[in-house]
């Protein structure tokens, strides 16, 4: 909205019945859709199942991933560093797709992406009994620097022992940081040459050297952005050209809609490898398009429906080629093509779309999966026949997240999308600088220890000296452990600069940020782990007695707690307090640290799945976990202490401030399906005031699984019963079968919220 | 579900201060502030509709074979608990209950069996918190429901057993006269009633029985729905923990053919059973 695109070239078919003004003057998607879509406030009635030729399409897919979960990737193209238009065209088959293009030349083959980082790249070939090109290992160790080494180069000797012993942990040094969304439709409503004349007028405004806000170096690096921006837009039309799609004008029909913002998005993936690689909030958006072919009678109900499964089964297929240890990490294949559906709008109209339902009942025709990330943005507000769908398609395929749209719309707009889990953003207008999180339990155990790790007895936070007492004074932890905060803060923030300074330096998402405006917000997301854990151990130490067992060197090695304390998850204020505090206080402590490109300190309360292995690094903690125990995911309160029903555990994580979380508090929610009531219609309606109950209680996020344990035990023994079986944790979900067997317990043995 | 003027303003002491004057009841009754109480819980779907704040208040006359929480038979082995402690732990979640629907229920154990406790905490539930209100009983203590303490209950869960004299009596160890009686009288007062009906094989449910059941329920008018609750075994471990007997250890949960056919029973007779 910054700027007026110099040329308009007559757009005339493509928009031909479009209303309003504004977005046609300068790029502004949000004017598009807010003058053009259609609400919809029916139920499923209208929806079209599965053709045969999306069903064939889709099995030609399915029948290639027994060798891909076997083999770990399918194939790798290992000598072609990725780039938009380094691989040729690809297909899976090529009659009967409607909506075209793959990373690489063929489906599953997994490209290699080095900016990011060689040593990833060559570790995970060798991993995949791949060849290493030594030509390439050269070119990226000897002529071309890497992000990874551009970290290492600057990291401090105190946030390597940091990250060695797991303190601070998961950041993002050695892979791509993702968490940007492009805003892939743009691509559609105006066509790459109109884009590429606004990111040209961008440019050119900044010829002049700055006097004022912008320093002298902030605008040489925007220029030179800006071009690679450029020439990643002209690399988009190449691109789209090898599967014969000129995308140089706006789209004209609704699969061109669809194929547009695919190709935009399709772009992204083949450059960067991200952490998490969201699409957006596309649906209302793509709505427009599908429903004037249908008012022109040019398109069906099972044609748009078509177009939308096509879609999808390209989205399930993104592949990124990662390390085993990576894939520990965030349990298989994880790529957060994560798409917000629904919400309110500004003006009070539902955001809900008959494309809102057709994405969601790709669930159905092509069967539950964990990609693309299907989150509703859930208001009490949104048109009942909307809720009852979501809620019927949780109970029958787990496979759907919410978040609140209420606490999102005041505070980003009602054009924002959730990137990777929980992390709010208006679309091409704001992108975060992705933090991974901090350990906080491990902390609290260095502040009992003076900063020595309980595991490997190293210094690693600051001497504030061990404590020496035989029985923890509730006092005497906080004040060290405020101590140790201060100094994690420090260090975490410290690393999170380097890195993506090095990132923007090294790996800079030119084609996400070509479709970003220029002058975008930047927040520098944080994030913490082991919340619950933290809270338990000082309501255990406040309202128990928690006696320390010390090893010979006088570590601090285990903990006998005597007495009842009152746990974190039982809507109990007493714990829920604590936990409400350390998130206040971890966020101040944030604050006070200068950040790369003044991005702005936000901090997520989110593990995905990788509570198991934060765990794994944690000793003994005064709650009464043992060492190498799982955490609970996310803001998830300790599994098997909320012993009041999922309700009441969802109402103590609704206190944690969202003022003080912006960038998400993930619950994981298990419930059976009697736990929500004893018919089928009952259940969707109670659920669907659960999540109304939530968010009215100021609640953020909700994975929602509804499971029998029976299930789940049975897919342990028999994998290849359940290709598809789909389970949420901690604001993604995964494919059961694909969780490594710690992984598979810890989803068992977390509270199956099933009333008896 | 109706709010009770300047509830959603005043501190909760004012409120209950404004509720006790303005109610005859509260004036002339002299309410003792505690009562045995198992446990709370929110629940949803399984304890009456909607999202639900359950008090399981502690005792039961009635030993059932296939009970799941023989752990709340026992009066004393609950905890003392003040009337204000519940319903400050209630109103934590009024905010969530009134925009997921749903309401409080109070539960057991036998809830009768402290039945002005349990009427304090329905008066309060629905009048200071504006709270949907239901008793979920076996209706053996029925007489002991004062007219006042059904004013307060909008819906009652009422768990019949059985419709066989021996039966019953086999099942709860108790005759089955008081259930019948204050089923009527429900009817009479035309309060809604959820029925509810464990189907044991082997037990409870023979053809004559279920039909006895289900001809009551029809003649009454005010069954809005009758749960056919199949019967499970996940409360055996509670048995041996309080080192009892559980007897129908050998006893099969009901086949879904089998509750099928008890429900069929139940619609022959206009009724709505899930």
């Amino acid at each position: 909205m910054t700027a007026t695109p110099a040329q308009t070239t007559t757009s005339g078919a493509a928009w031909q019945g479009f209303k309003g003004g504004l977005w046609r003057e300068a790029v502004d998607v949000r004017d598009f859709i807010q003058q053009n879509y259609t609400p919809y406030e029916g139920d499923d009635a209208f929806l079209a199942g599965p053709t045969e030729r999306t069903t064939a399409v889709w099995k030609a897919i399915t029948d290639r991933f027994p060798e891909e979960r076997r083999k770990g990737v399918l194939d790798i193209a290992h000598d072609i560093p990725s780039t938009i238009t380094a691989h040729a065209p690809g297909w899976i088959d090529r009659d009967k797709e409607l909506i075209v293009g793959l990373q690489t030349d063929a489906p599953l083959k997994r490209a290699i992406m080095p900016y990011g980082g060689w040593r990833m790249v060559a570790g995970a070939l060798e991993t995949y009994g791949h060849p290493v090109s030594e030509e390439l290992e050269k070119i990226f160790t000897q002529y071309r620097k890497t992000h990874n080494a551009g970290v290492f180069d600057a990291y401090t000797p105190e946030i390597r022992a940091a990250r060695k012993a797991g303190v601070v942990t998961g950041l993002p040094d050695a892979y791509g940081r993702g968490r940007i969304i492009g805003d892939y439709r743009r691509v559609a409503l105006y066509g790459v040459d109109r884009l590429i004349a606004f990111k040209k007028e961008e440019k050119e405004e900044l010829n002049a050297l700055p006097a004022g806000r912008r320093s002298l170096e902030e605008t040489i690096r925007l220029r030179e952005e800006l071009a690679e921006q450029i020439r990643a837009l002209a690399e988009l039309k190449a691109m789209a050209a090898s599967y014969g799609h000129d995308v140089s004008g706006p789209a004209a029909t609704g699969r061109e809609a669809v194929q547009w913002l695919y190709f935009a998005y399709l772009a992204a993936v083949k450059e960067q490898n991200g952490a998490a690689m969201s699409l957006g909030r596309t649906s209302t958006f793509l709505d427009i398009y599908l429903q004037r072919d249908i008012e022109a009678g040019v398109l069906t109900e099972e044609q748009a429906q078509e177009l939308v499964d096509d879609f999808v089964i390209k989205l399930r297929i993104v592949r990124f080629l990662r390390t085993p240890e990576y894939d520990q990490l965030f349990s298989g294949d994880p790529t957060w093509v994560t798409e917000s559906i629904g919400g309110i709008g500004e003006d009070g109209r539902p955001l809900v779309t008959r494309t809102s339902f057709r994405y969601l009942q790709t669930l159905y025709n092509l069967g539950p999966a964990p990609e693309p990330n299907m989150t509703v943005f859930w208001s009490p507000r949104l048109p009942q026949g909307f809720k009852e769908f979501c809620a019927r398609v949780s109970i029958d395929t787990s496979s759907v997240q919410y978040e609140s749209d209420e606490l999102m719309r005041p505070r980003f707009g009602d054009d924002t999308a959730i990137a990777c889990c929980v992390s709010a953003m208006p679309v091409g207008k704001q992108m975060q600088f992705f933090g991974a999180r901090v350990n906080l339990a491990k902390t609290l155990l260095y502040a009992i220890n003076g900063g020595r790790d309980e595991k490997s007895g190293a210094q690693v936070g600051p001497e504030t000296g061990a404590i020496t007492s035989e029985v923890l004074d509730y006092d005497e932890v906080m004040a060290k452990f405020d101590a140790q905060m201060e100094w994690l803060a420090a260090t975490y923030v410290h690393a999170l600069n380097v890195i993506h300074y090095m990132h923007d330096r090294y790996a800079y998402e030119r084609i996400e940020m070509a479709l970003h405006d220029r002058d975008v917000r930047r927040t520098m997301a944080c994030g913490i782990a082991g919340l619950s854990v933290t809270a338990d151990s000082l309501s255990a130490i406040k309202h128990a007695r928690v006696t320390v067992v010390r090893d010979a060197t006088g570590l601090a090695v285990d903990y006998r707690v005597e007495g009842e304390y009152p746990a974190y998850g039982n809507n109990d204020d007493r714990a829920d307090g604590i936990a409400v505090r350390l998130v206040e206080e971890f966020m101040k402590k944030v604050r006070g640290h200068e950040t790369y490109r003044g991005a702005e300190h936000t901090q997520s309360v989110l593990t995905i799945t990788s509570n198991v292995v934060y765990g794994e690094k944690t000793g003994n903690t005064p709650d009464g976990r043992r060492a190498g125990e799982p955490f609970s995911p996310g803001a998830n309160p300790m599994n098997g202490r909320d012993t009041h029903g999922y309700v009441a555990s969802a109402l103590s994580v609704a206190k944690l401030p969202y003022e003080d979380a912006e960038d998400g508090i993930s619950l994981t929610s298990t419930v059976t399906p009697e736990g929500l009531g004893r018919t089928p219609q009952e259940r969707i309606g109670n659920l669907a005031g659960v999540l109304d109950g939530y968010m009215a209680s100021d609640g953020f996020h909700m994975n929602v699984n509804v499971l029998n344990r029976d299930t789940l035990l049975d897919a342990m023994e028999h994998p290849e019963k359940y290709p598809q079986l789909t389970i949420r944790v901690s604001g993604y979900a995964v494919n059961f079968v694909r969780l490594t067997r710690n992984q598979q317990l810890d989803v068992l043995g977390r509270t199956f919220h099933g009333s008896l | 579900m109706t709010a009770l003027p300047g509830s959603g303003t005043a501190t909760g002491a004012a409120a209950r201060a404004v509720t006790r004057a303005a109610t005859p009841a509260a004036a002339v009754t002299r309410r003792p502030s505690e009562g045995s109480v198992h446990s709370w819980d929110l629940s949803t779907g399984v304890d009456g509709p909607g999202t639900r704040f359950v008090t399981f208040l502690s005792g039961c006359p009635l030993t059932c074979l296939y009970c799941h929480n023989p752990d709340t038979w026992r009066m004393r082995a609950g905890r003392r608990t003040s009337a204000d402690d519940v319903i400050a732990e209630a109103a934590k979640c009024r905010r969530f209950i009134a925009a997921a629907g749903g309401g409080a229920t109070v539960s057991g154990g036998e809830p009768l069996l402290q039945p002005v406790f349990a009427g304090e905490l329905l008066h309060r539930m629905k009048h200071e918190l504006g709270l949907h209100t239901a008793l979920d009983t076996s209706g053996f203590l029925g007489a002991r429901a004062t007219d006042a303490l059904l004013r307060d209950v909008d819906l009652v869960l009422l768990d019949v057993k059985s419709w066989d004299r021996e039966t019953y009596r086999k099942v709860t160890g108790r005759p089955l006269a008081p259930t019948l009686d204050f089923a009527r009288r429900l009817a009479d007062l035309g309060k809604e009633v959820h029925l509810r009906f464990v189907l044991v094989p082997g037990l409870t449910d023979a053809r004559e029985n279920v039909e006895g059941v289900a001809a009551f329920a029809g003649s009454l008018g005010n069954v809005s729905r009758v749960d056919v609750l199949p019967f499970h075994k996940l409360g055996e471990a509670k048995w041996q923990a309080l080192g009892m007997d559980f007897t129908l250890h050998d006893t099969p949960s009901p086949t879904a053919e089998q509750t099928a056919a008890a429900r069929a029973v139940f619609e022959a007779r206009g009724l709505m059973a899930v």
